[in-house]
């Protein structure tokens, strides 16, 4: 590049400084939030499957109620199977010194002599259980932590109605608890669930399962499909009280991680897709206007000699000059947010280690799509400059021409002052800038809506899941089914006010070739604690015959109101039997399918039986009823509803939150940069008239209001405007985000919208301010003494 | 006259700017008085000092040193939002480059000024005097050159100021129009009695004058009286 060209460049960038660097800090929110999405994501998925490879995470399981320890043999022999791992699992009440709830834990067999071929523990504290010591145990590094238990340390459980005394020996994490998630919850709470590992004879002796196990694991040669395992599984372990095995698609833990990863990328592309789009649409903007500014110099280039080509590369250098601080503070940021968020995670999940090697692709594609639309942005105005013979570019352009409009042949301009006439004229002189600018404003409203709206769904989820539709204070919940009798026992403890029966059935439903593992739980007709609850606001009473299923069961069986649909019982008797859909409704967590208790008792072919039991209970007898539910050794599960609630509350503000707080940022970010660049431009594009009102005698606050009036304006259409887009893609990600866990309720609140336009408002306001100050250092004689 | 209050008078203006390490002296100690009603003409070379006292008298800038009176007001005292308001009450400015809002119309323009003024007249009053009653509703680019100056004049003199600063107001134009624009100067100052400084590299003007400043080096070098105004419709070059 020759010299002189080379220096007019430097020095471009550098007195336009404030200009580049608002124009970079636009272009970098847009890199920086795709680059830190995916990264997160990229590095999350491979985390969780190096995890699950190191640590021989199963790809199959079964549980039974008590199988010999031969099926193991048999198991093996089905083709396609390449390692199978027998174990004990049990729930057992514990009693932790300090905690009044009780807590509930899930011990899991390890064998003693060898190490364990699948589902291998990551210890990161102590030992192994060994043999011949059976109250030794290994526990759950969350749960350790929580409680602060730490290897030596003692707790008390209830095993198979026995208080035993049990040592912690060590502290591990497991691939199959990633997420380790207690009965009937939906969000780890690891104050009140953990899992414990303790030796497998040790755990066989205890629940009487000498030479026999109740839960199996099996890993797959490659290639092979699970879902043929898993029905040969089945067809073996049928007789011996198998619940059905399933595929490790389908197991809690990575079930729940691998929808939030699935989740986290949808995340990741939608939301950083509008973020690069607005940073794009605003770059190409900025940038054709920039160059606008530059005409008379491009006249002069050209009267030089300068070629067309010459001159277009010197901008393309110029605008690369603003990209390329905009791509490296924005591959910075995004590096280092991407690191920070899977840390964030990788803590959260407890992954053992990290991988964190985010690829190539994802930093190129945020880069070129961002100088890409500043290229083209700025090469049309170069283009539209050069295309003018020298002499006419160097001269100022003509004078805009203006005409009068509609509004001003009705009189209306008649009742305003000059300065607002400048002012609109202005707007509807370049009505497609006009528009440009308003529309930047409004795509960063419109982010920030749909960012924000996440806080009101999730509140509004939180609300409708577990205070409207559920008036139980807890709920206890047994392995087994128990004789309805335990309803009346609970009703006797203290402190239990009101009680209501619940039984859960293991089952498939189907209807043609839709097939869905849901338990069809049983209520009473008329509920008054745990209520079937429609979203929209409705309690249903169950009808004495057929089921009441939600929307999303519906959707995902293709069924509707009036069909039949097959339920196969994967437990008891196993009966199979048809039923009619009486209802649906609209839920926004898991997709449960519900029935009459007795009806359900009746098509079980059984005596009233019960799987949980939803109690409201007088809060000053709340002490002595956990004391007195800890003693009830049948009971795997005791939820207190409170405290579900802040579970899911914290779950989302470590995981969602997180993500959508920093998309608020750059929403600011957005917003300042759109409108500190249309007044900035405004500014460079009519000092001379400014500076002539100035000389007229005009303050500087009224020339002020003809400059920021117009921005300011621009910005109060836009507002509703934001609001507007905002709900609309508000709608779009609710419907992507749509899955068999949960869906996202499309709430915005009014405070939302507030705050929205709030933040645009500041926006404006802080760039407003920004370019007052240069006003105020407009140099009125300079302006007048030279040519425009 | 001479017992009145003059309008402008300054003693010892001097001016330095300072652009890096470049020191430029614009004006070196420069004495004037301008009386009330009178009109001259400032002559001189380029850099001879016209245009940055004339920015000064106007409020437009400030001096290095010594004084600037406008009646009983030192200007070199005031803030820059007393400048404003001197400019805003006292001032009327036409420019080489007319400077007009190209979205306003002509009489939009001159209404930009009296809507902020203390005792304008009415804005098509003021372009009639300069002549241009008949496109009133004009948009600047809808006008000739000497249109757009002549409506700068009307937009100077239609708050009725006591001053009338006009730098090279014929600079741009051919000189029949730049009689034209002249013509409205002076029809300005005999109907209104304005005060009026007129800048210019053209020695005829000189002749329409009362008095006749011509500027060199910072200083006044040469001051005089013409016996008789000659009519501006008279004048050739």
């Amino acid at each position: 590049m020759n010299r002189p060209l080379y220096m007019k460049l430097v020095r471009d960038l550098w007195r336009l400084r404030g200009q580049v660097l608002a124009i970079a800090l636009v272009m970098a929110s847009g890199i920086a939030v795709l680059v830190m999405s995916l990264t997160t994501v990229e590095s999350l998925e491979e985390t969780a499957i190096a995890y699950y490879e190191r640590y021989g995470f199963a790809q199959v399981f079964a549980q039974v109620e008590r199988a010999p320890e031969h099926l193991r043999d048999r198991m093996r022999e089905i083709p396609g199977v390449r390692a199978v791992e027998t174990r004990v699992v049990h729930t057992a009440v514990l009693d932790i010194d300090g905690f009044d709830e009780p807590v509930i834990g899930k011990l899991v067999s390890v064998p003693e002599r060898t190490e364990a071929r699948l589902n291998r523990l990551a210890l990161r504290q102590g030992r192994m259980p060994r043999l011949g010591a059976p109250d030794e145990a290994v526990l759950n590094e969350p749960f350790a932590q929580s409680h602060h238990l730490e290897v030596g340390d003692k707790l008390r459980a209830v095993i198979n109605g026995r208080w035993r005394i049990l040592t912690v020996v060590g502290i591990a994490l497991s691939p199959e608890y990633v997420y380790a998630i207690g009965p009937g919850a939906l969000m780890p709470d690891d104050k009140r669930f953990g899992v414990l590992w303790m030796g497998h004879e040790a755990l066989q002796a205890a629940f009487d399962l000498d030479g026999a196990f109740n839960d199996a694991s099996l890993t797959l040669l490659r290639g092979t499909n699970p879902e043929g395992v898993v029905e040969r599984v089945d067809r073996l372990l049928a007789g011996y009280g198998g619940v059905g095995a399933y595929a490790q698609a389908d197991q809690l833990s990575n079930w729940f991680l691998m929808s939030e990863i699935a989740q986290h990328r949808k995340l990741s592309t939608i939301l950083p897709t509008i973020f690069l789009a607005v940073a794009a649409f605003l770059l190409h903007m900025v940038m054709g206007r920039l160059i606008a500014v530059e005409r008379s110099e491009i006249g002069l280039l050209k009267a030089f000699g300068y070629r067309n080509r010459d001159i277009a590369l010197h901008y393309t250098r110029f605008v690369l000059g603003i990209g390329l601080v905009g791509v490296a503070l924005g591959w910075f940021i995004g590096y280092w947010l991407g690191l920070y968020h899977t840390r964030l995670y990788a803590e959260f999940y407890h992954f053992p280690f990290l991988n964190f090697r985010p690829s190539a692709q994802s930093f190129l594609l945020a880069a070129l799509v961002s100088l890409g639309a500043a290229l083209i942005g700025a090469l049309g105005a170069v283009r539209e400059a050069a295309a003018l013979p020298p002499a006419q570019a160097m001269q100022p352009p003509a004078p805009p021409m203006f005409r009068k409009t509609v509004l001003g042949r009705l009189g209306f301009v008649e009742r305003l002052d000059q300065p607002t006439r400048i002012l609109l004229r202005q707007i509807g002189r370049w009505p497609v800038r006009s528009f440009f600018t308003a529309a930047g404003i409004a795509m960063s409203v419109a982010v920030l809506v749909t960012s924000m709206q996440w806080l009101d769904a999730i509140n509004h989820m939180v609300d409708v899941y577990f205070l409207d539709a559920q008036g139980q204070d807890l709920s206890v919940s047994f392995g087994q089914a128990r004789s309805s009798e335990v309803v009346r026992d609970l009703a006797r403890l203290p402190g239990v006010m009101s009680v209501e029966p619940m039984r859960s059935v293991a089952a498939k439903v189907r209807s043609g070739w839709h097939e869905e593992r849901e338990a069809i739980q049983g209520l009473p007709a008329n509920q008054a604690l745990y209520r079937v609850y429609d979203a929209k606001g409705r309690a249903l009473a169950l009808p004495p015959e057929g089921v009441v299923i939600s929307t999303m069961l519906a959707k995902m069986l293709g069924v509707d109101v009036g069909d039949r649909i097959t339920v196969e019982v994967l437990e008891g008797r196993r009966p199979v039997f048809e039923v009619p859909v009486v209802e649906t409704f609209e839920t926004y967590i898991g997709s449960p399918a519900y029935m009459e208790i007795g009806a359900l008792d009746r098509l079980m072919r059984e005596r009233p039986s019960v799987t949980a039991v939803h109690l409201r209970i007088d809060s000053r007898y709340r002490d002595r009823l956990f004391r007195e539910l800890k003693n009830t050794p049948s009971i795997t599960a005791v939820t207190v509803r409170e405290a579900a609630v802040q579970t899911f509350r914290d779950t989302m503000a470590q995981t969602i939150m997180i993500f959508i707080s920093f998309f608020i940022v750059f929403a600011c970010t957005l917003a300042f940069g759109v409108t500190y660049n249309a007044a900035r431009i405004s500014l460079s594009e009519r000092g001379r008239e400014l500076a002539t009102l100035r000389v007229l005698g005009f303050t500087r606050a009224e020339i002020s209001y003809i400059l920021l009036g117009e921005v300011a304006l621009l910005t109060f259409v836009a507002l509703p405007l934001g609001c507007l887009i905002g709900y609309g893609l508000a709608s779009m990600l609710v419907r992507a985000f749509e899955t068999e866990l949960y869906r996202v309720p499309m709430v915005i609140l009014a405070t939302t919208y507030g705050w929205a336009i709030a933040i645009g408002l500041a926006a404006t306001a802080v760039s407003a301010l920004l370019v007052r100050r240069r006003v105020d250092r407009l140099d009125l004689i300079a302006v007048l003494k030279t040519r425009e | 006259m001479g017992e009145r209050t003059p309008t402008l008078r300054a003693r010892g203006l001097t001016k330095v700017y300072r652009t890096g390490e470049v020191e430029v002296h614009a004006l070196r100690g420069l004495d004037l008085v301008l009386e009330t009603g009178e009109l001259v003409v400032l002559l001189g070379p380029s850099g001879s000092g016209k245009s940055t006292l004339l920015n000064i008298l106007g409020g437009l800038d400030t001096a290095t040193g010594g004084e600037a009176w406008f009646l009983d007001h030192e200007l070199s005292k005031l803030d820059d939002a007393g400048l404003t308001r001197y400019r805003r009450e006292h001032v009327g400015f036409v420019f080489q480059f007319y400077n007009l809002i190209p979205s306003l119309t002509a009489v939009e323009n001159v209404a930009l000024v009296t809507e902020i003024a203390r005792n304008p007249m009415a804005p098509d009053e003021a372009l009639r005097l300069v002549g241009l009653g008949e496109r009133l509703h004009h948009f600047p680019a809808q006008l000739s050159g000497g249109e757009q100056q002549r409506v700068a004049i009307a937009r100077a003199i239609a708050k009725r100021p006591d001053i009338l600063l006009c730098d090279e107001p014929t600079g741009a134009l051919d000189s029949q129009t730049g009689i034209l624009v002249l013509e409205a100067i002076e029809r300005i100052h005999e109907e209104l009695g304005t005060s009026t400084v007129l800048i210019t590299h053209n020695a005829v003007i000189a002749d329409m004058a009362d008095r006749v400043l011509v500027m060199g080096d910072g200083r006044v070098h040469e001051e005089r009286r013409n016996a008789t105004r000659r009519p501006a419709r008279e004048l050739t070059w």
